[in-house]
């Protein structure tokens, strides 16, 4: 019979759902806590049993992409692949990704020192917004309205100084209305999608307190979301759409360990059988 | 079971599993649960958010 492995670092309500789903469909699971694995370079596939193949789900960003790269070592399938998470959980990989592939995002600039950074924007002007490279649920990223809350923000980065505060990452404010669109897609098939309306600022996380609201797939959406997924290496995603006023539906990110629970109360699909039938299915290519 | 922190008696649903945070209700303070055995339940202070956390 096979055995799904849903790995974790923070345990959810979607990996609780998945591992349900997947005893419901008939096959054996296990949950796996990333923190209390070991691997080494002598390690066997045998080792440790993660079953036949594994959902790779943690929290962390860092803590998942080497944890995949430890099963990749030792040849276990895990969804999402590698490649996969290591563009998706980075923003300027992504973005550079989407316009090599000809896929509609906004348009945003990098720079790698705070003096590059402010030469920039004179000449890019306001607003704009600021997002940290790695990160979600909306944290850190900053409206730029003007040259005085940019330098503060270029300020506070050169005060705290990590590595990833010295890549900078400028995009364009989008005019769009106050909401966006979440399409979960599977195989490269969009299966689910939501308006997440804003609570009031600019952001639309539901993290944040974005009311969910279950939205139509249109062709036009089916086509891009297939398109970004095929780029990025396929997989489960959440892929992030924003109605530009002047340029239609551009993707704006692409989440590689997506979170479901809001979208599940109202999708007609099944969300985590699809997800669990992509990964057994996976396995017998 | 106590609330390290404030000594609160701590809530834990019967079907928590590993790995699942338990909040205290008083002090705010957050735990993991690192072992289950029956009704036996042990916590470890949860990690805090982090800046690559998220989908």
């Amino acid at each position: 019979m096979t055995e799904i492995c849903i790995v974790f670092d923070r345990l959810r309500s979607e990996e609780k759902i998945l591992e349900k789903q997947a005893v419901e469909l008939g096959y054996e699971s296990k949950m796996v806590d990333a923190k209390s694995t070991h691997f080494n370079t002598d390690s066997a596939k045998n080792d440790n049993n993660f079953g036949d193949v594994v959902l790779e789900r943690c929290i962390s960003y860092y803590r998942g992409l080497h944890f995949t790269s430890c099963l990749e070592f030792l040849d276990i399938p895990v969804i999402n692949k590698f490649d996969v998470s290591n563009i998706c959980g980075n923003k300027l990989l992504t973005s550079l990704l989407l316009r090599k592939n000809n896929i509609p995002t906004p348009k945003t600039y990098f720079s790698f020192s705070a003096d590059a950074t402010r030469e920039n924007l004179d000449k890019i002007g306001y607003p704009v917004v600021i997002k940290p490279v790695v990160g979600s649920w909306g944290r850190n990223i900053i409206p730029l309205k003007d040259k005085d809350t940019s330098e503060a923000v270029i300020e506070q980065r050169e005060i705290t100084d990590g590595p990833l505060d010295r890549i900078f990452y400028i995009q364009e404010l989008v005019d769009r209305p106050p909401r966006d669109i979440r399409v979960i897609t599977v195989g490269d098939n969009a299966i689910a999608a939501m308006y997440r309306k804003s609570s009031g600022g600019f952001k639309t996380n539901i993290a944040l307190g974005a009311e969910p609201e279950i939205c139509d797939i249109t062709n036009e959406m089916e086509d891009l979301c297939a398109k970004t997924s095929k780029a990025v290496g396929g997989g489960i995603l959440g892929i992030d759409l924003m109605e530009d006023k002047k340029k239609g539906l551009v993707v704006n990110e692409i989440n590689n360990t997506v979170e479901f629970k809001g979208l599940i109360k109202v999708a007609k699909t099944n969300i985590p059988k699809e997800m669990i039938d992509f990964a057994v299915n996976s396995i017998k290519k | 079971m106590k609330c390290p922190e404030c000594d609160a008696n701590l809530s834990i649903p019967d079907d928590a599993s590993v790995g699942e945070i338990i909040s205290c209700s008083d002090c705010g303070a957050d735990y993991e649960i690192s072992k289950r055995d029956g009704s036996t339940v042990e916590l470890k202070e949860a990690e805090t958010v982090g800046e690559d956390w998220g989908e």
